[in-house]
């Protein structure tokens, strides 16, 4: 009991790691139709941007945190405007392998930087709480309730607010939408900066939560993310919130049960009979080629 | 009648075309064969100049069979390496464990015929998603397959998990990887311009049209991808013999972008494409070795600016007059002359 209950809230940090990151691939497919390959490593980038930032200037979590997300923010809306935006009416295969394009070039660059694995430093003086037997650190608390708060927070904005709406109508209608006088290419930055700025804070979480971070690191988590994302319904945030979670539980539990290796083999073939049985997600709707 | 004489007449006009067709294939084969059996036996070439001959054919029977599947037929894979993973990995087996040390020079094309038939019989089971899903989800479903060949081969501790596979003969030599190029040249381009190949540019075009018009799509579609992945079975085989070592990371996502790379570098759809994207890209990134890191910054990049400025590539959806059999040519030249014909009749009138 103490066991599954240790185990449920290690699946808890990992599956608000992974939705996090599963957010901007799913409001980014949302709105664009288009898949943001590059999306794992801008995670990959907020990690080493809160590396910088812890290392050089020495901030304090929440200034770094918030620096972090502006700074991945920004490159995600350059890396639309530069690579993505040219191609918004080219097959979509062209889109798809500049996306892969942008991610490779994402790792190398960041190799070229930094050949070595890096230690983020620790931000906040991490505490260890025994209940029962169960142990939780306050690092997993602050990762769990983070996740969540941004998470309603996107909730929120997506539902609730005037340029949330303008996002759910781009993806109703691209087409309609510009001759109702809503700002297609602000609201498409938008999503950009807020999706990869949600990355940059999962990448953040993650250089403090596990002991290194690397310029490869970003392929394996967001494909699992996107994994996430697909699980939730693709184009949906409450599937990819719900996406996440299920994963990372999943996940844990192959762990947990079988050696680490299969992991990866567990989560992509559950991805594969998926995409053969429910392609569109537990939330999503079918979606019938017209003719 | 009247057609035909028109036809009969082009034909007369461009004899030096049908000369070319007639003459150029024969002579290039013998000369290549020659050449590349003088090279590896006598000095001709350096070790250097041959190994990247070896690599340039290697790349050039990838780009064209993920060519088939991404140009010719408008289907998105990019698990590409995952079925070169197969073939390196069946081959490399059977020369290091099941064949006798001493047979491995004559048995050597048996075994990279079986580690392309390997990849094939998967490469089976691969088309099967295809023919309900295409586009992102393809791509991603090959992708999927790609990255669980790599994981399940890290987790099978008998082909050597992570650590790959060694002890390997240096067995692929410039005879072989030209025969096996030409093989898959000779086969790529006789199936495209083939009823069959109709069918699967006609699966490009659009694929509910083409099945209304009585194509047998998953027919295609199989016969496509079986296709495809055993000549990148083919290619894996040879790899691994050149390298004399694999292990499943060589074989990942970063491995399948780089085939991509050259099919869009060199154009879709095209067999010449195939051959110059493969040749300029791998001669590319040996002169840029100097750079160390930076070349990996480089090719991305080069891609993305691929994309932007000419996403078709170099000979996208254009092909070299000595790939097209002499029936096509003529046919569309003929067709083109004719249109010319009634558009300046219209013109006059």
């Amino acid at each position: 009991m103490v066991y599954i209950f240790q185990q449920a809230l290690n699946a808890l940090q990992l599956g608000s790691i992974y939705a996090l990151i599963a957010l901007g691939y799913t409001m980014v497919y949302g709105i664009l139709t288009m898949i943001n390959f590059a999306h794992g490593d801008l995670f990959m980038i907020g990690a080493f941007f809160c590396f910088l930032i812890a290392f050089y200037l020495k901030l304090s979590f929440v200034p770094t945190l918030l620096l972090t997300m502006i700074g991945v923010a920004f490159l995600g809306v350059v890396i639309e405007r530069l690579a993505y935006k040219p191609l918004r009416n080219a097959p979509r295969v062209s889109a798809i392998i500049t996306a892969l394009g942008v991610g490779l070039f994402l790792e190398n660059f960041t190799l070229a930087l930094n050949p070595y694995p890096q230690h983020v430093p620790a931000l906040i003086t991490d505490q260890t709480w025994t209940i029962g037997n169960v142990s939780i650190s306050s690092l997993q608390i602050i990762i769990i309730v983070l996740s969540l708060f941004l998470m309603l927070i996107l909730d929120f904005i997506v539902q609730r607010t005037k340029a949330g709406m303008a996002m759910r109508a781009i993806s109703w209608d691209k087409s309609i939408v510009p001759l109702m006088g809503v700002p297609v290419n602000k609201i498409i930055s938008l999503t950009f900066a807020i999706g990869t700025g949600l990355g940059g804070a999962a990448g953040m979480m993650y250089g403090l939560a596990y002991p290194v971070i690397d310029p490869y690191m970003g392929i394996m988590i967001g494909w699992k993310a996107f994994i996430s994302a697909v699980i939730g319904g693709i184009g949906n945030i409450r599937g990819a919130m719900i996406g996440g979670f299920i994963l990372g539980s999943v996940e844990i539990m192959v762990a947990a049960f079988l050696p680490s290796t299969y992991r990866d083999f567990v989560a992509f073939t559950l991805l594969l009979i998926l995409l053969i049985f429910r392609p569109y997600g537990i939330l999503g709707k079918p979606n019938p080629q017209k003719v | 009648m009247s057609k035909l004489k028109a036809a009969y007449q082009t034909l007369l006009n461009k004899w030096h075309i049908v000369i070319a067709h007639r003459f150029f294939w024969p002579i290039f084969l013998i000369v290549g064969l020659l050449f590349s059996i003088a090279a590896s036996t006598f000095d001709i070439l350096d070790l250097y100049l041959q190994l990247i001959l070896i690599y340039v054919g290697i790349n050039i029977i990838l780009t064209v069979s993920l060519n088939l599947i991404n140009g010719y037929m408008g289907e998105f894979s990019i698990g590409h390496a995952g079925f070169m993973a197969i073939g390196a990995y069946v081959a490399s087996l059977l020369t290091v464990n099941v064949f006798p040390q001493t047979a491995n020079m004559f048995l050597f094309p048996a075994a990279i015929l079986a580690g392309g038939i390997a990849a094939a019989l998967i490469g089976l089971l691969v088309a099967i998603p295809s023919f309900k899903t295409r586009g992102d989800y393809l791509a991603i479903v090959t992708l999927a397959f790609c990255m669980i060949v790599k994981s399940v081969l890290e987790n099978i501790d008998a082909v050597g998990g992570p650590r790959g596979l060694l002890g390997m003969e240096k067995l692929t030599t410039l005879p072989w990887v030209f025969f096996w190029t030409v093989l898959s040249l000779w086969v790529i381009r006789n199936l495209v311009y083939s009823k069959f190949g109709r069918g699967v540019l006609s699966i490009r075009e659009d694929e509910i049209a083409s099945d209304l018009m009585g194509v047998n799509t998953r027919q295609v579609k199989v016969i496509a991808f079986v296709v495809s992945s055993f000549f990148a079975g083919i290619a894996g085989g040879l790899f691994a013999h050149t390298l004399q070592y694999i292990n499943p990371r060589m074989f990942d996502i970063i491995k399948s972008t780089d085939i991509l790379i050259m099919v869009y570098l060199g154009g879709i759809a095209s067999i010449a494409g195939s051959i110059l994207g493969a040749f300029i890209y791998t001669i590319l990134l040996e002169i840029l070795r100097p750079l160390g890191v930076w070349r990996m910054v480089f090719m991305p990049l080069m891609l993305v600016l691929l994309m932007i400025y000419r996403p078709r590539g170099i000979m996208g959806l254009r092909e070299a007059r000595l790939f097209i059999p002499l029936r096509d040519l003529f046919a569309s030249k003929f067709w083109r002359q004719k249109k010319k014909e009634s558009g300046d009749a219209s013109a006059g009138d």
